[in-house]
């Protein structure tokens, strides 16, 4: 790598995972650069979500690599891990707010706890995110009051107000009821816009060709091909990814 | 035969109305301690379970196990009786302290432990991807929904447990049951008998309807 | 070590008591079958009153389960045993037993009985009145084996709670298994016998208790 090539936002290097037996991962390698909007698709069972859960070791990786902004995820104490978390925001098939506290109280709690915010601050930040993602008259409701697409903005927001440097969004569409999914692809466009480096791994493949710089193709545990939308739509270039296509649109239709 | 005179004599009632008076506040605040210490450590075990080490797991499985299988009056006749061999003397009151709220940790300990395993992993990763560690976790987020869901039960369990400090009677406590078995003798009377199941009520009636209210207000909140 | 063995664990005194405790646990076991029995039946009883759509029928129900849950099991059983003499009723120990808890257990039962009740769902019963079962049989066979199906870990521990309850028995010089041990005890000045029927107790609550720790666990994670 030469000295005048930038840093990646976030790079995995030779990435393994292991369930017992099964191979989940074999030797992932992915670089995705400040502000680059990386698009993971594939069957599943092809271990995006698994690739996913390593950038933040909520999953152990086997082996390998992993560096945000050219620090290591990776063979860290405990509490460096944490702090390495605040960089990497997560936003989940399953929302997860906590349900036993008010919407801006989900978005502060960890501003105060491990960004040790003082409460004024983190109130206000707060605010402001719920701002962007549409919700800032919501801010005293609590999770269960709102519809699924409104919590997973909230969940958004509370990843956001942590000033991450790389979001990483896992199938964030796919537990919502279909006239929801467009409000949360909606501040994810947003946030593309104003330069928030993210890897989303969905199935919203209109949005992919909309929105992503790169698609990335998964299956059996490594990436079979990558590329820019229109090459990865228009003119695949495997066996594996013209059946996996012709099998999402002929679902879709 | 007068049943009045006997249950309720005025003057029996007057003459053992300060003792009694006295008994309720020990039965009282011997009650309160051991709710507090008993929900304390209780939820502290749970919380060292949860970092699912087996050297901690272990000890206080069998802990919770022995303290719900074993009759608390047995224990405290083994505290009471069978410390002193050992050149250990406990007072009569710190006994029935120690064995109610070891007893009471034991049951909190068990329902927190159940809620604790149950509530959906994402609940701990939101947590985890989010910089908050282990322990800012399990103290933010997952045992406030604990005690949520619990409230009914933990309310029950405290009140049947601090009614157990009747059992004080019986290595000399000078609670409501002690003295009223005393005054009952003194006097030969069984007035003092009505006058202390009557204490009782007015110290756990009300509780009783609090833990009904507490029960309709959280039952259908999760 | 060796004091805490001599103490707690000698094997000699505890073969001494062994007899005497054998015939306490013998009794303990017999007072355990008759207040559970009465317990179940009473609170099953009382808890379908507690469960009435009638006021009238609900209201003394429930002021009964709240006085007795309200009162220590140990008072109720003093005042039966020593205070009923004194309009000239004398029970024997075992029959004060059976009285106290009867009062308390039921109003226990009670109240689990009720809650599990009040979980089956209301179109139950409409569904059985609508293919024409009496309100009795819709209880009999419908609402009630649901609501004992849904209680049923809050049932076995209260069991296992009575059980441990039977101890009480011993203050009024009811010759059950604590009774008995302690006895050995004050004649051997030595805590032994208390261990051994420590021991026995948990010979049989243990694997309840683990069996409702179980229980619990697979109920809540199902809901």
């Amino acid at each position: 790598m030469s000295a005048s090539q930038p840093l990646p936002t976030l790079e995995i290097t030779a990435l393994e995972k292991r369930f017992g037996e099964t191979q989940v991962l074999r030797s992932i390698d992915l670089k995705v650069a400040n502000g680059e909007l990386v698009f993971v698709i594939g069957p599943s069972g092809s271990g995006k979500s698994t690739m996913l859960r390593c950038c933040n070791r909520l999953e152990e990786p086997t082996s390998g690599a992993i560096h945000v902004n050219g620090k290591p995820m990776l063979g860290i104490t405990r509490r460096d891990l944490d702090r390495m978390r605040l960089q990497v925001g997560m936003v989940f098939q399953g929302f997860f707010l906590y349900p036993h506290l008010s919407v801006l109280k989900n978005v502060t709690l960890a501003q105060r706890k491990a960004l040790k915010r003082p409460a004024a601050e983190a109130d206000a930040r707060a605010l402001e995110m719920l701002d962007k993602v549409g919700l800032k008259h919501k801010a005293n409701a609590m999770p269960g009051e709102l519809s699924g697409g409104q919590q997973q903005r909230v969940a958004i927001a509370r990843a956001l107000a942590l000033d991450p440097k790389v979001m990483l969004f896992d199938e964030p569409t796919s537990a919502l009821d279909p006239e929801l999914v467009g409000s949360v692809l909606k501040v994810m466009r947003d946030l593309r816009e104003g330069g928030m480096t993210m890897i989303v791994v969905s199935h919203e493949m209109q949005f992919a060709r909309e929105a992503a710089d790169r698609v990335v193709f998964m299956d059996g545990g490594v990436i079979v091909e990558q590329g820019i939308p229109d090459e990865i739509f228009g003119n695949p270039k495997s066996e594996r990814l013209r059946a996996f296509l012709s099998r999402v649109s002929g679902e879709a239709a | 035969m007068d049943f009045g005179n006997v249950f309720l004599n005025p003057e029996i009632i007057a003459t053992y109305m300060p003792q009694m008076v006295r008994a309720v506040w020990v039965t009282i605040w011997i009650s309160v301690l051991v709710v507090i210490s008993g929900l304390a450590l209780g939820a502290f075990l749970a919380g060292l379970r949860a970092y699912q080490k087996r050297w901690l797991a272990w000890p206080i499985v069998l802990f919770a196990d022995l303290m719900r299988a074993l009759p608390p009056l047995v224990l405290m006749l083994i505290l009471f009786f069978g410390l002193p061999s050992l050149g250990v003397i406990l007072s009569d009151w710190f006994v029935l302290y120690l064995v109610l709220t070891l007893v009471l940790a034991a049951f909190v300990e068990e329902i927190f432990w159940a809620t604790l395993t149950s509530l959906p992993r994402g609940q701990w990763e939101a947590g985890a991807a989010t910089g908050l560690s282990f322990n800012q976790v399990l103290v933010n987020v997952i045992f406030p929904q604990a005690v949520r869901t619990n409230i009914p039960q933990l309310v029950n369990r405290s009140l049947t447990i601090s009614k157990m400090t009747a059992y004080g009677s019986v290595i000399g406590v000078k609670e409501i049951v002690s003295v009223a078995g005393s005054a009952q003798a003194f006097s030969g009377s069984a007035t003092p008998l009505t006058m202390a199941a009557i204490a009782y009520l007015i110290i756990f009636f009300p509780a009783m309807l609090l833990s009904r209210y507490v029960e309709n207000r959280f039952h259908y909140d999760h | 070590m060796d004091t805490i063995i001599n103490a707690f664990f000698n094997i000699d005194i505890m073969r001494q008591a062994a007899p005497l405790l054998l015939k306490g646990a013998w009794v303990t076991l017999q007072l355990c079958a008759v207040v559970i029995i009465l317990g179940i039946s009473g609170g099953l009883a009382l808890g379908l009153l507690a469960s009435s759509k009638n006021a009238a029928v609900r209201l003394p129900a429930f002021v009964f389960i709240d006085v007795f849950r309200a009162i220590p099991p140990l008072i109720l059983l003093i005042l039966i045993y020593a205070g009923l003499p004194f309009i000239g009723i004398r029970v024997p120990p075992f029959v004060a037993v059976c009285i106290a808890f009867l009062l308390n257990n039921s109003a226990y039962f009670a109240e689990i009985f009720r809650s599990g009740i009040k979980s089956v769902a209301r179109g139950q019963t409409e569904a059985a009145r609508a293919t024409g079962l009496s309100p009795a049989q819709t209880q009999a066979y419908v609402i009630l084996p649901q609501a004992v199906r849904n209680v049923l870990p809050d049932l076995l521990s209260n069991v296992v709670e009575i059980v441990k309850l039977t101890s009480i028995a011993s203050v009024v010089s009811l010759t059950e298994l604590l009774y008995s041990a302690n006895m050995a005890r004050a004649v051997t000045y030595n805590s032994s016998p208390l261990v051994m029927a420590a021991l026995m107790y948990l010979v049989v609550l243990w694997p309840l208790v683990r069996v409702i720790s179980r229980f619990q666990r697979g109920l809540s994670i199902s809901s």
